[in-house]
């Protein structure tokens, strides 16, 4: 069992993408997709979000990561009204960039972490240095 | 959760609720739901010219197509709730807008319709309950606040005038034309304003001169509501009904 990741963006490619990056990293992590809207265009939509936090639940809870925008709203919207009233607590909406916060906490999730330590590590791609030289 | 609205006028004087003066029925909402689709659809080159400026241009389009498919899904229920029939519209808004238009009223609307219950019909009261219950669930979805240049700055004046009209012991009528007025003005005022939510907010000051959008849609519905409240006033005096419509 782990956590598990749900991708949110507006592109379903930009979800399904992010998907097979993190799961490459990660194997044995439930990760689903929600990108686009249900008529496959550029939106986002709670409906299809609440499927994938379903499909990712494993019972340890779920790390929603969204790209921007309407994706926040639509990710409260599925977590308020559509997911299960039991499950709902143990749904989390990651501060995190979405390419390289699902990738950390994938990792972090395949390590059987906590709920709270996945977001942790996610917040944490906010600030991951790429270019810049660490100081000493 | 108890969530910090900042309306000026605080809550009602909670008391026991006097339930007697029922007022709005499903006909009216219903009437109210026409209305609002008529005037998106009459609208929405407008809406999505206010968007393109410092949005993304869908928002008339959204709604419009958002308010379609919610006329299509009221028009199968059988004697539904007005309770319900703001559930089912919020749900089929939530599921058919993409942008942040659906969530955010989809929200509004399906918060309106929980705060109603299974009333069949209900007083002006209530319908103060329900308007304050959309605010803070678009509250919570978005985390906008006054001055953010957002539905929010048409919504909040408008809930505080209807509560305000109330107060000082005005009717259904004279609430929802003080909240259609206050929604007016507080749309207006977003003209200045630099945007701090949504898409029109990575303009920075370039924002500034735009009358938003989302506060012109949540504008649109107070007017439509009021428009609403008042025919079913009239097709009540012409049933020869005898009861005013006021009171609590």
């Amino acid at each position: 069992m782990s956590v598990g990741l749900v991708i949110v963006s507006h592109s379903a490619k930009v979800a399904e993408g992010v998907v097979e990056m993190a799961g490459q990293m990660a194997g044995g992590v439930r990760i689903q997709a929600a990108g686009g809207t249900d008529d496959g265009g550029i939106g986002t939509d709670p409906t299809l979000i609440a499927e994938a936090i379903a499909a990712a639940d494993e019972g340890d809870g779920v790390l929603v990561l969204v790209d921007l925008g309407s994706a926040v709203l639509s990710a409260r919207v599925a977590i308020e009204e559509l997911v299960g009233e039991e499950a709902r607590d143990r749904v989390w909406i990651a501060e995190a960039p979405v390419v390289e916060g699902a990738v950390v906490a994938a990792i972090q999730a395949s390590t059987g972490s906590s709920l709270e330590e996945v977001a942790d590590a996610a917040r944490g791609a906010a600030t991951m240095a790429k270019v810049t030289t660490p100081e000493e | 959760m108890a969530t910090a609205v900042a309306v000026p006028w605080g809550r009602l004087v909670p008391g026991p609720r006097q339930e007697a003066a029922r007022n709005v029925d499903a006909a009216c909402v219903r009437r109210w739901l026409e209305e609002v689709a008529a005037r998106l659809a009459a609208e929405r080159d407008f809406l999505t010219q206010l968007d393109a400026a410092i949005g993304d241009a869908d928002h008339g389009v959204n709604m419009h197509r958002g308010f379609t498919a919610v006329m299509q899904r009221v028009a199968d229920l059988q004697e539904p709730t007005p309770g319900r029939l703001l559930k089912v519209a919020g749900r089929t808004f939530v599921s058919t807008v993409g942008g942040a238009a659906g969530p955010l009223y989809g929200t509004a609307f399906l918060q309106a319709g929980e705060a109603l219950g299974d009333h069949p019909s209900f007083g002006p009261r209530l319908l103060g309950d329900a308007l304050r219950a959309s605010l803070e669930g678009v509250q919570r979805v978005g985390a906008a606040s006054v001055g953010d240049k957002t539905m929010v700055d048409a919504l909040t004046p408008a809930l505080g005038a209807y509560e305000l009209e109330l107060r000082m012991g005005g009717s259904l009528e004279t609430a929802a034309s003080g909240a259609r007025e206050a929604a007016a003005s507080g749309m207006r005022a977003t003209i200045p304003l630099q945007a701090r939510k949504g898409r029109a907010s990575y303009l920075g000051p370039r924002s500034v001169g735009h009358q938003d959008p989302g506060a012109t849609s949540t504008a649109l519905m107070f007017a439509a509501l009021e428009q609403a409240v008042l025919a079913d006033r009239s097709q009540r005096f012409a049933a020869g009904a005898r009861r005013p419509v006021s009171g609590p």
